[in-house]
């Protein structure tokens, strides 16, 4: 099978995963106990605002067209009204969007900053003392609840010893580079349990590796050997990995937004949540629904780009 | 010849003993395992703490006393303080313990069994039956755990059978992945052929004899699940969606102490603790296990 149909027969297959994930979005509104509207409603529920809100979720109308309509809409970006601020969901997604991506990116960069080293110094010698503390330590980094590391953080580092500021997004890029600092720590110690160790085991699969042995045999001072051969092939796997768990990080920023007062999707979801508002929960697990659907394809499209060895006939 | 098998003393028999081999170096193996070890050690620590509570305070963990709020540590026999309501951290971190662990066992146990379900029929049977079920798994793993977990639990309502539906709803999915994938293979070997041929059905083929050979993986998997199940509750909590206030859990302890973060650092910070050593317990057995099955079966 030849690269172009590997990333075709990817595309193809996105499409029942993209309608399942509009599927899973649209029912959350029937999973609501009772009369959605009622409840989501709460005490603001008469019969007034439950006929709107019937109306506006199109729960008057059959299943099929209520659906139908929920897809129609997507395809016009009309993600809905929210409930508790009357704006477009669609302008809210977008206009906090920003600050989201930043911490992803920041929070990736951390975690790789992080891992490369560790990783490099338990590859280095297996098995030995520091191999065994590189592999059990960060498993610490595994039952961190985030929102609780991120609240420790904050009042050590920012409120105590003023290292940092302690909420906010800054403004300009060394403002966000020194606000979003903390938070960033915070989702990147939970990814690095897993990205230390799937880089340690990709570099001792590349140590393994002939032209390693050539390497040593042509006398490549061991420091240089690390960095230049072995790192650079471990490296896509790393980025791999990074790409396949993007959920996992997505799901770190959603209550580290919260804690840290980041203007972004996180902390919108989580506001939403106290202000019973529908729309906007549903909003979002749909956008990042589809964001981890992409980020997937694109990783797997990369990976196929980057490393030529990679068959297709597995 | 008899005495061949039975008594391994006898060297000049290489068969048996080679066979036997493995067994034994295993089972003389898992207390050598440090990490194991050392998680087992830990986490039986930890459960007794938890549900020998009676015996480790006399405090009752949800009893107010309004003259008595924000003890410091070690006052009026309060070992840790009290919190803002006068309460007793220390019986609130041991019976909150109990609340969190028993939600964790029945939210790894559920979408443990239906996970092996599902991935069994799809490992077995193949086919288009494999194809729903896989599509069905990729959509579900589209979602980050959090996000889906906390949109599932908002819609169905706080508590307890909300969370247990939640995290089952999304948790299921890596363990039909493993198990499908274990059957997969393991469906071609000649014990399950020799079965087939002798014509037992197939639902005694899987429960009886494939998945006692590929149970394992799932069950080192159901380690490092039970952490993130742990994480899900205290967050769920801690956002007002899990354990209802006053029961105590550690999740609703740190949002009750943010507030006093710069004074009474011990509320927040010590059952943060407990939920970091709990996860990193269950992290070491999972771990453990992982690497004495790998030089188990090698």
């Amino acid at each position: 099978m030849g690269r172009m149909s590997f990333v075709f027969r990817r595309l193809v297959l996105l499409v029942p995963t993209a309608i399942g994930v509009t599927i899973i979005t649209f029912f959350m509104v029937h999973l609501i106990p009772g009369n959605p509207a009622v409840t989501i409603l709460g005490q603001r529920a008469n019969p007034t605002t439950v006929a709107a809100l019937d109306k506006q979720l199109g729960l008057d109308k059959p299943l099929i067209e209520q659906y139908w309509l929920f897809i129609d809409h997507l395809f016009h970006g009309n993600l809905g009204t929210s409930l508790y601020y009357g704006t477009s969901v669609s302008s809210l997604i977008s206009s906090h969007l920003p600050a989201t991506l930043w911490l992803l990116a920041y929070a990736a960069v951390i975690a790789i900053v992080i891992s490369v080293p560790l990783a490099s110094l338990a590859a280095s010698r297996k098995d030995a003392v520091r191999d065994h503390v590189v592999r059990v330590v960060p498993l610490l980094g595994l039952g961190l609840p985030a929102f609780w590391f991120g609240l420790i953080l904050q009042t050590w580092l920012g409120t105590k010893l003023r290292l940092f500021p302690v909420t906010g997004y800054g403004s300009g890029f060394t403002g966000h580079l020194q606000s979003m600092f903390l938070p960033a720590l915070t989702v990147a110690v939970a990814l690095c349990p897993v990205l230390i160790r799937s880089l340690r085991a990709s570099m001792l699969n590349v140590l393994g590796a002939e032209f390693i042995t050539t390497a040593r045999a042509k006398g490549v001072p061991g420091y240089r050997l690390l960095v230049r051969h072995v790192l650079r092939n471990a490296v896509i796997p790393a980025v791999t990995v990074l790409g396949i768990n993007i959920g996992y990080l997505i799901g770190g920023t959603l209550i580290v937004e919260q804690v840290f007062a980041i203007p972004g999707i996180g902390s919108l979801m989580i506001n939403a949540i106290f202000q019973r508002d529908f729309t906007v929960i549903q909003s979002v697990a749909l956008f990042y629904g589809v964001l981890v659907v992409l980020v997937n394809l694109l990783t797997d499209v990369a990976y196929v780009a980057l490393d030529p060895r990679v068959r297709f006939d597995a | 010849m008899s005495a061949l098998s039975a008594d391994p003393a006898p060297a000049p028999a290489p068969s048996p003993a080679v066979a036997a081999a493995p067994v034994r170096s295993r089972r003389a193996r898992w207390y050598r395992q440090p990490t194991l070890l050392t998680g087992l050690v830990l986490l039986v620590i930890i459960l007794f703490m938890c549900y020998a509570a009676p015996l480790l305070t006399s405090f009752n963990p949800n009893t107010q006393n309004l003259e008595e709020p924000l003890l410091g540590l070690g006052q009026m026999g309060h070992l840790l303080g009290t919190d803002q309501e006068g309460r007793d951290t220390w019986a609130r971190l041991l019976y909150g313990g109990q609340v969190d662990l028993r939600i964790a066992v029945i939210a790894v146990i559920l979408p443990f069994i239906l996970g092996i379900i599902v991935g069994s029929l799809a490992g077995y049977f193949g086919g288009w039956v494999d194809a729903i079920i896989m599509r069905i798994v990729d959509i579900v793993v589209a979602f980050p755990f959090f996000v889906l977990v906390i949109a599932l639990v908002f819609v169905l309502g706080t508590g307890g059978k909300s969370i247990y539906i939640a995290i089952t709803a999304v948790g299921w999915v890596s363990y039909a992945r493993i198990t499908r994938g274990e059957i997969t293979v393991a469906k071609r070997q000649e014990y399950v052929l020799a079965a087939q041929s002798g014509g037992l059905s197939s639902v005694r083929i899987i429960t009886r004899h494939l998945l006692p050979n590929v149970i394992t993986q799932s069950v080192v998997y159901a380690m490092s699940d039970i952490v993130q199940d742990i994480l899900a509750i205290v967050t769920l909590s801690y956002l007002g969606l899990g354990v209802q206030p006053p029961t105590a859990d550690w999740g609703t302890m740190i949002s009750a102490g943010q507030n006093f973060l710069t004074t009474q650092w011990w509320l927040t910070t010590i059952p943060g603790i407990a939920v970091v050593i709990t996860g990193l317990a269950l992290s070491l057995i999972g771990d453990g296990l992982a690497d004495l099955l790998r030089t188990g079966t090698s």
